[in-house]
């Protein structure tokens, strides 16, 4: 399963306050920690939507809008493609990047190819059987 | 949190920190057997608590540390068994040759040591060449890529205790052979190495056989594949065909989804969509073989056939593929891991860059080989060359014959009925 991270903007990164050595050196080993885990597809910042543009469909019509936008909150400053198992995979791997306070991140499943039907539904299901009967397992060798 | 989103939740988790957390046992213990159980026992101790007191801030020392205490328990145990069977000695096996001095050694060992060690100790002794190709496979995908015993059984369509035996069978096979854990030294790495690479691509294949219809599990297989691969080009990024073999797996994961119809039948790759290539996949495959010919590896069975792949890759018709380099590689292919089948693919490739005469010719001279006398794709090869001669009546004939010689119901109607079609595609 793939997902998508976006990291949300905040004030400072509209304001194309760059962040400072501290914060990018553990963005890096974060990053690297992905990489060497091998669930890392791709990840880049996005430059300020000052330098950014909509472009707004109407019909035949298109209309341009520059940058800056007023939503920083909805904005995106960043992302990550992550090649994982599950939704909860994805959200354990994102709990553990170095973000502080008012941050957030969202992460959203890419499709992919119906080859593999519904994968959610049927995994789902399996972790939490092989869950129960492992620790049943478990608590019988126990005795 | 429900218990149930709790229980999702440490299955990622237990995926996540499993290997790294087998790997730093079993650097403690010396036998993977025993780091597994350790391993197991903090998983259980995890369910039972977690629920209650939430997931941990640090997931992977909180079940280190369990793992650890419970090693110390039975080191405790097994040293007051031994203080009372003083005169009949020891009897010679791993879990009780540990003693006080490890208990200290236990107690002792802190954090943030080599993780990436551990790690290869445990690749290398899974991939021991002394177990058999599936019981290297079952233990990689279990010990490494957190696999279940029944989910590596549905992957690789075998019963669930056959799964289970081979993993006994081979802890015992490597605790008998006395296998050293350790990171093979420099004589020994490329041997060594090449078994672990043959594993992990054996896995691909797998995954990369399955079809549509199959278990979602089994396709599933090139993604560990890939991440376990990944992984070693981390652990190991001074090793080229580490890189080789991971551009292979991602340039080939590309096409996964141009490789099949809608019907699920298989499309040729001169055929696929390649708009439905995945590009990102094609441009990562392409980086890792960049890595591989920088450190002098252009030459590696894996780098080698990775640049094959890598020939299609960048054509974005198939019309714009250099086929003549594709020969010069299928060249140096031959030189380094020779085989009839490379040759076969050589006469193709021979026949797209020089015509079809040139490319019935190479084919030609394969005539004698023992080996592909009952390959059916000889015979089909044939035909398709012999037709793009025009000569129809000897392409039909070609056609028929490699119909008769496959085995696969859906191949021998393809081949029957283009030499119905008199050799014509």
């Amino acid at each position: 399963m793939r997902f998508m991270v976006m990291v949300k903007e905040n004030d400072e990164s509209e304001a194309g306050v760059l962040p400072d050595a501290q914060i990018f050196e553990e963005m890096n080993r974060f990053n690297e920690e992905m990489v060497k885990a091998g669930v890392m597809l791709a990840g880049e910042g996005l430059h300020p939507s000052s330098k950014g543009a909509r472009i707004r469909f109407d019909g035949d019509t298109r209309t341009v809008i520059d940058g800056p936008f007023a939503e920083t909150k909805e904005l995106i400053a960043g992302f990550w493609l992550i090649q994982v198992k599950s939704r909860e995979e994805a959200i354990e791997w994102v709990k553990r990047a170095p973000f502080g306070g008012g941050v957030e991140l969202e992460i959203r499943q890419v499709f992919e190819t119906e080859d593999f039907g519904d994968a959610l539904s049927p995994e789902v299901r399996e972790s939490e059987t092989r869950l129960r009967a492992q620790v049943e397992a478990q608590q019988r060798q126990g005795q | 949190m429900t218990a149930e989103d709790t229980h999702r939740a440490i299955d990622a988790v237990w995926r996540m920190e499993s290997a790294r957390l087998i790997a730093g046992i079993a650097r403690i213990v010396r036998d993977v057997g025993l780091a597994e159980d350790l391993a197991q026992d903090a998983l259980v101790a995890a369910l039972e608590q977690w629920p209650g007191s939430g997931i941990p801030r640090n997931p992977g020392a909180w079940l280190m540390a369990t793992a650890k205490h419970r090693a110390i328990d039975l080191v405790r145990r097994n040293v007051r068994l031994e203080q009372r069977r003083d005169a009949l000695g020891r009897a010679f096996a791993e879990r009780q040759d540990l003693t006080a001095a490890d208990i200290e050694a236990i107690e002792n060992h802190v954090g943030e040591h080599d993780v990436g060690d551990d790690l290869l100790r445990l690749i290398f002794t899974a991939c021991h060449p002394v177990l058999r190709p599936e019981a290297r496979v079952a233990l990689t995908l279990r010990l490494l890529g957190g696999l279940t015993t029944a989910e590596i059984a549905r992957a690789f369509l075998v019963p669930e205790p056959t799964v289970a035996q081979r993993m006994v069978r081979a802890k015992r096979t490597l605790a008998e052979a006395g296998v050293p854990y350790e990171v093979p030294d420099r004589g020994e790495l490329g041997a060594r190495l090449a078994s672990v690479l043959e594993v992990i691509y054996l896995v691909f294949n797998e995954g990369y056989a399955a079809t549509s219809g199959d278990d979602w599990m089994r396709p599933a297989l090139c993604e560990d594949a890939l991440r376990l691969g990944r992984i070693l080009a981390e652990l190991m990024p001074g090793e080229p065909e580490v890189h080789g073999l991971v551009a292979l797996m991602e340039i080939q994961a590309s096409r996964i989804r141009a490789r099949t119809g809608p019907s699920g039948e298989p499309i040729l790759l001169l055929d696929q969509n390649r708009a439905r290539w995945d590009h990102l996949l094609i441009g990562r495959g392409l980086a890792a073989l960049a890595r591989a010919e920088a450190l002098g590896g252009a030459h590696g069975p894996y780098a080698l056939q990775a640049a094959l792949a890598a020939c299609h890759a960048r054509a974005r018709t198939p019309e714009d593929t250099d086929w003549e380099r594709i020969v010069a590689l299928y060249d140096a292919l031959a030189a380094v891991a020779p085989s009839p089948v490379v040759a076969l693919n050589r006469a193709v490739a021979v026949g797209m860059a020089f015509g079809p005469a040139a490319g019935l010719e190479a084919v030609d001279a394969l005539a004698g080989e023992r080996s592909l006398r009952s390959y059916h794709l000889l015979p089909g090869v044939r035909g398709d060359l012999l037709a793009k001669l025009g000569r129809f009546e000897d392409a039909r004939a070609e056609f028929e014959r490699a119909a008769s010689m496959t085995g696969n119901a859906r191949e021998r109607e393809v081949l029957l009925a283009r030499a119905r079609a008199g050799g014509a595609a």
